[in-house]
């Protein structure tokens, strides 16, 4: 299973990004097996408007199942449960960790973004 | 003739100026309330509103049906109002620029025309003063296409003022662009000044004659007046900063209406204004 992880560096030691849209990189990981693919957001980082669509397209993409973020917001949060992306909010830590938590059950998938919109 | 009425700063005066220049013209006039953000020159004027237009805007619907999950209009879509997700398309209205872009790339057509609402227009007399007025929907971030709309409500066998809203962005161009006279609207104070030359910044590019009111002109400095000079703009008005004229505002009156001078200074501004036009 692929998990998502919002992530301020491209490595599993790198702190969890608590900005979903505008994250520096979105980390591609697969749950069993800890390979993973970190992808540069640098251009959503800047991008004029639409990042959590676009971040949340990018996952959808990429095949992620899960995402784990500090913070959605509505339109990113739609676009992903379109896809069927269950989301995890208000996480934090390490990228590593995080996946860990989430294989040892310890998060609670989000019914609804956690922030607003331009947040 | 178009004169728009813009500041840069908000609270300069734009709103007494306009509205006070209309009364002063009086059925020569027509005034354009184009701050739609926050319209409320009608405060002043008490218009009685004869006709009320709906505007909205064109928004993508998606039929699925039709749709190829071929991404183009996602891809296009500058402002993200689009999105592909999994198997499903995902509109977002309030992101939507109404471009049109999506439409045509559309190849096998599974894109209909929806609506969203952006306002209105409402559009009535104040005396003989010609008023319309647009009022952006509660939660609309888009002003530029209802300030269009204001737009088209102008009378050219008359003089249209057009009360801009603040700032040097979309919406303020939306107001001023092809407009004859920009009449600017400041007050001499470091922001005042600051924001001015912003305005006359994008003012400049839209290549539009324009010049100055400085408003509570004789409070701070001579900075406003300094630039003015250096950069070959006139000052066409001075408002000194008077208990009874906002005293007036602030009871929603019209110094042109409570001073008969005040009502001549007006007239001769929109006679330097004329002759700034004509030169």
């Amino acid at each position: 299973m692929k998990v998502a992880v919002t992530s301020k560096g491209s490595d599993l030691e790198s702190q969890v990004d608590p900005r979903f849209g505008r994250a520096k990189y979105i980390m591609i990981i697969d749950a069993d097996t800890l390979a993973f693919e970190a992808v540069d957001n640098s251009e959503n980082l800047n991008a004029f408007k639409g990042a959590g669509i676009q971040a949340a397209t990018l996952i959808c993409d990429k095949g992620a199942e899960v995402l784990l973020t500090g913070h959605c917001g509505p339109n990113a949060f739609t676009t992903l449960k379109a896809a069927g992306v269950k989301v995890v909010n208000d996480v934090d830590g390490m990228v590593l960790d995080a996946v860990t938590s989430f294989k040892n059950g310890r998060y609670t998938f989000a019914e609804e973004a956690n922030v607003d919109g331009h947040w | 003739m178009l004169i728009s009425v813009a500041s840069g700063k908000g609270g300069t005066g734009k709103t007494t100026v306009s509205t006070n220049l209309a009364y002063a013209l009086g059925k020569r006039a027509v005034i354009l309330d184009c701050d739609v953000e926050e319209p409320n020159a009608h405060l002043f004027l008490n218009p009685e509103f004869e006709e009320t237009e709906n505007v909205t805007t064109k928004v993508p619907v998606v039929d699925m049906a039709r749709c190829t999950l071929c991404r183009k209009c996602a891809d296009i879509c500058r402002f993200r109002a689009i999105a592909v997700a999994g198997k499903t398309v995902l509109v977002f209205p309030e992101l939507c620029h109404s471009c049109g872009g999506c439409f045509r790339v559309c190849e096998p057509g599974a894109l209909s025309e929806g609506l969203r609402e952006l306002g209105d227009v409402e559009k009535g007399v104040s005396g003989d003063l010609g008023f319309v007025k647009g009022t952006l929907r509660v939660g609309e971030a888009m002003s530029p296409p209802l300030i269009k709309k204001v737009r088209t409500y102008h009378d050219l066998s008359r003089i249209n003022i057009i009360d801009a809203p603040p700032g040097t962005s979309c919406p303020v161009i939306a107001a001023m662009r092809g407009t004859d006279f920009v009449l600017m609207v400041t007050e001499p104070t470091p922001f005042g000044l600051h924001d001015l030359k912003l305005a006359v910044g994008a003012v400049r590019i839209l290549g539009i004659p324009h010049g100055l009111v400085i408003n509570r002109s004789d409070m701070g400095d001579d900075k406003v007046r300094d630039y003015a000079k250096a950069e070959y703009i006139p000052v066409l008005m001075e408002i000194p900063f008077d208990r009874r004229i906002a005293e007036c505002y602030s009871r929603g009156g019209l110094i042109a209406a409570m001073v008969p001078e005040w009502k001549e200074s007006f007239m001769e501004l929109f006679q330097k204004i004329q002759s700034q036009v004509l030169s």
